[in-house]
């Protein structure tokens, strides 16, 4: 041992000085220098790979013309971004790591759903504390209406800029439903008539899945999203009561929602339950409704943005504006959605932070600004047209598209938002058990009953209402 | 000790405080994000009540004893032994061949393996519904016959190369008397070849039981459904702990993961005792 330190400890100790003179140097030394601002923006998109048209506008218009923009007023800027495209699990684990280091990058792009997870657990923080008051004087604000805003907000305070949202609805293959005899501008008015076209479809068209309403815990949050929650607001509940705090437990209205889940795919086969239970349903679902092997689905306009888009799809739909109708969600009867409406939706979006840790709030600020003003989204949507955040923007660019003015006009009024609570992933787990259950054959009443439970397990008993 | 030293703080750092530091977790709440991440709170064996009482992780530990006994025991175990005896006296070029195609099915990654197996159960278009004609959805209908089958495909070879090397350790003079003595091929098996690479079999049993216990590979084919079916317990752990980001609970079950490991292990080494003795 002593030899050992003998032999090399001098060599060690002058070593180790000079890695703790490295490491200090960046903060101690060289930032006290006139360098360039140097910002960073995190975002899941990747040039050629997931979100290629966010990538492709970060790099290729956002940094160019803010740096111009900086030189201009005599700022010496530069901004980095460096793309990825993982899981947005993956996405998520790594800011939260980032940013419970007290690093990470400057802007952040997250999903409006972690927004509240992410300020509970302090890492990220209002606007205003990161920046200061000027942020609520920005000119944006006023574009972006108050329901998108809170995509972006806790508990009242503002966090981060929202950057779009989207909406829910029906889509149906027109040509399935004119072989069927259904009319190809249908528009349901209540569940009953939903089941009406199933049945229709179904005894017409044996070789056609009627109806796609999704089932699985391998769907994930769009077993949740398009399935379960849109739903439910259609029987007039909500999953998480804001004013009492309580969340939804067995109750009629979810007993409802899991009667059409069992109708559907138990007790009158209109859906197929085995696509419920595949590991690629919602894929699957995707390339069937594509075909025209489904003729009712429903889904978010990133269907139609993403998935059905003659070009750039997925499963691209050359004539989709003949094939594919569209219409509004109704709820269970005429009235009986939430407030009192007739038709339901739900709403997410992602939006922009920033980092607290920021070393250049200022800047930062004016970046995340930028990227939120007319002519930076109007340059985002060129490429794809999209729900943005800017009514200004969605009023030029949306008349063109006839399913994204219908989200914008006709959805996104009467939409709903998750709640933005930390527990909330967890409660979506056992809403898409739940459906699981009822859609693969057991009773609703096991499927609301081992509901309760472990929602009482998960949020406790004080916090579950029982009652409608 | 100054030469080992070095090791020491190795494994102290790399394998003793991570050990301690997910056994300390799993007495926390902690949490990637929200409350509990801000301030995780001391919950003493909270965590591991909740997961001994979890009806999934009892469903869990069923599905991976079936595994385990299904897969790693009677499949990749038998069918690796019998692999290995029979090729004992092939010429070496047609057993090489043999050899080489089942050590493929060990080498090739988990990702590549599991696509195809998943294009070969497909119910639509997979290969094996061509071949027999039907339109069954292995993965649904048989969804843990299915990766007990893939386990013992993926898996035979590592037993066949240990069986191998031990049947070659036996001195071909044994079996040639026992011939000559009259016995059949189930006597010289059960009185001469077993008892004699006894050692081996159990070394074997241990490292490819551990080994399918810990088996994460049927998470890429089935994801552990349909409906929890093929949830095994190292499937279980990851769709708690990063599902849900809850360390502090997955850290909990990793550690009852642990102690079953270690007692599994200890069951092995005891028997490997016996047989000194």
């Amino acid at each position: 041992m002593a030899s050992l330190f003998d032999r090399t400890g001098r060599g060690t100790i002058t070593v180790a000085g000079a890695l703790a003179l490295a490491l200090a140097a960046p903060s101690g030394v060289f930032a006290q220098e006139d360098g360039p601002v140097e910002l960073s923006i995190a975002a899941n998109a990747i040039e050629g790979g997931k979100n290629e048209a966010e990538a492709l506008w970060i790099q290729d218009y956002v940094i160019p013309t803010f740096e111009q923009m900086m030189a201009d007023e005599g700022r010496d800027v530069s901004v980095s971004f460096e793309g990825r495209g993982v899981d947005d699990e993956d996405f998520k684990a790594q800011l939260a790591l980032d940013l419970g280091a007290g690093s990470g990058d400057d802007v952040i792009a997250i999903d409006g759903i972690w927004v509240g997870e992410f300020a509970q657990a302090g890492f990220i923080a209002p606007l205003e504390e990161v920046v200061g008051p000027e942020v609520a004087e920005w000119e944006g604000w006023e574009q972006i209406p108050e329901a998108v805003q809170r995509l972006a907000s806790f508990e009242g305070a503002r966090y981060g800029v929202p950057a779009g949202t989207d909406g829910r609805i029906i889509y149906f293959r027109k040509d399935l439903f004119e072989q069927a005899g259904l009319p190809t501008d249908w528009q349901p008015t209540s569940w009953a008539e939903v089941l009406d076209a199933a049945r229709q479809l179904k005894e017409a068209l044996p070789d056609v899945t009627p109806l796609q309403v999704n089932a699985g815990v391998s769907m994930g949050e769009a077993t949740t999203m398009q399935g379960v929650l849109p739903l439910l607001v259609g029987t007039g509940a909500r999953i998480y009561d804001e004013e009492s705090g309580l969340w939804l437990g067995d109750t009629p209205e979810l007993r409802e929602v899991l009667q059409f889940y069992a109708d559907v795919y138990q007790n009158e086969e209109l859906g197929d339950a085995e696509m419920q239970l595949r590991q690629d349903g919602r894929d699957r679902s995707f390339q069937d409704f594509g075909e025209g092997r489904i003729a009712m689905l429903i889904e978010g306009d990133y269907l139609w943005r993403g998935v059905i888009a003659p070009e750039t799809g997925i499963v691209p739909i050359e004539d989709r504006e003949d094939l594919v109708g569209w219409a509004k969600i109704p709820a269970v009867e005429p009235g009986r959605g939430i407030e009192g409406q007739d038709f339901v939706s739900m709403s997410g979006g992602g939006g922009r932070v920033l980092n607290p840790n920021t070393e250049h709030p200022e800047e930062a600020w004016a970046l995340l600004s930028f990227m939120n003003s007319q002519d930076a989204v109007l340059e985002f949507v060129a490429g794809q047209t999209r729900i943005t955040q800017r009514q200004d923007v969605n009023d030029e660019t949306l008349a063109d598209d006839p399913l994204l003015s219908f989200v914008s006009e006709e959805v996104l009024p009467i939409t709903a938002y998750r709640p933005g609570l930390a527990v909330y992933p967890q409660v979506s787990q056992l809403l898409q058990t739940a459906v699981e259950d009822a859609a693969a054959g057991d009773s609703v009443e096991e499927a609301a009953q081992s509901y309760q439970s472990e929602l009482e397990d998960l949020v406790g008993a004080d916090n579950v209402a029982t009652d409608g | 000790m100054a030469f080992v030293t070095p090791a020491f703080v190795l494994i102290g750092i790399f394998l003793i405080f991570p050990a301690l530091w997910t056994i300390y977790l799993g007495l926390t709440n902690y949490r990637l994000t929200g409350l509990e991440a801000a301030q995780p709170q001391f919950v003493g064996l909270d965590n591991y009540v909740e997961v001994l009482t979890d009806p999934r992780f009892h469903n869990s530990l069923w599905v991976t004893v079936i595994f385990v006994i299904g897969s790693a025991i009677f499949g990749q175990a038998v069918l690796g032994f019998l692999l290995a005896w029979a090729m004992r006296d092939w010429q070496s070029r047609m057993r090489r061949v043999v050899e080489s195609l089942v050590i493929v099915a060990w080498i090739i990654p988990s990702s590549v393996v599991a696509f195809l197996w998943i294009a070969f159960l497909d119910g639509r278009s997979g290969t094996l519904n061509a071949m027999i004609g039907s339109e069954v959805e292995w993965l649904i209908s048989q969804p843990l016959l299915s990766i007990i089958v893939f386990n013992i495909w993926r898996g035979a070879a590592f037993s066949m190369l240990l069986f191998g090397a031990a049947l070659s350790s036996l001195p071909p003079s044994y079996l040639e008397t026992s011939r000559l003595a009259g016995a059949s091929t189930w006597q010289q098996l059960r009185d001469i070849v077993l008892p004699s690479i006894r050692g081996h079999i159990l070394t074997t049993l241990l490292l490819i039981s551990l080994w399918t216990f810990n088996d994460f590979t049927p998470y890429l084919i089935t994801g552990g459904g349909p409906r929890n079916m093929t949830e095994l317990l190292p499937i279980y752990v990851f769709r708690e702990a990063l599902g849900t980001f809850q360390f502090g609970y997955g850290s909990a079950i990793s550690t009852i993961l642990l102690a079953i490991n270690l007692a599994v292990a200890l069951v092995y080494l005891r028997l490997l005792r016996d047989r000194a003795a």
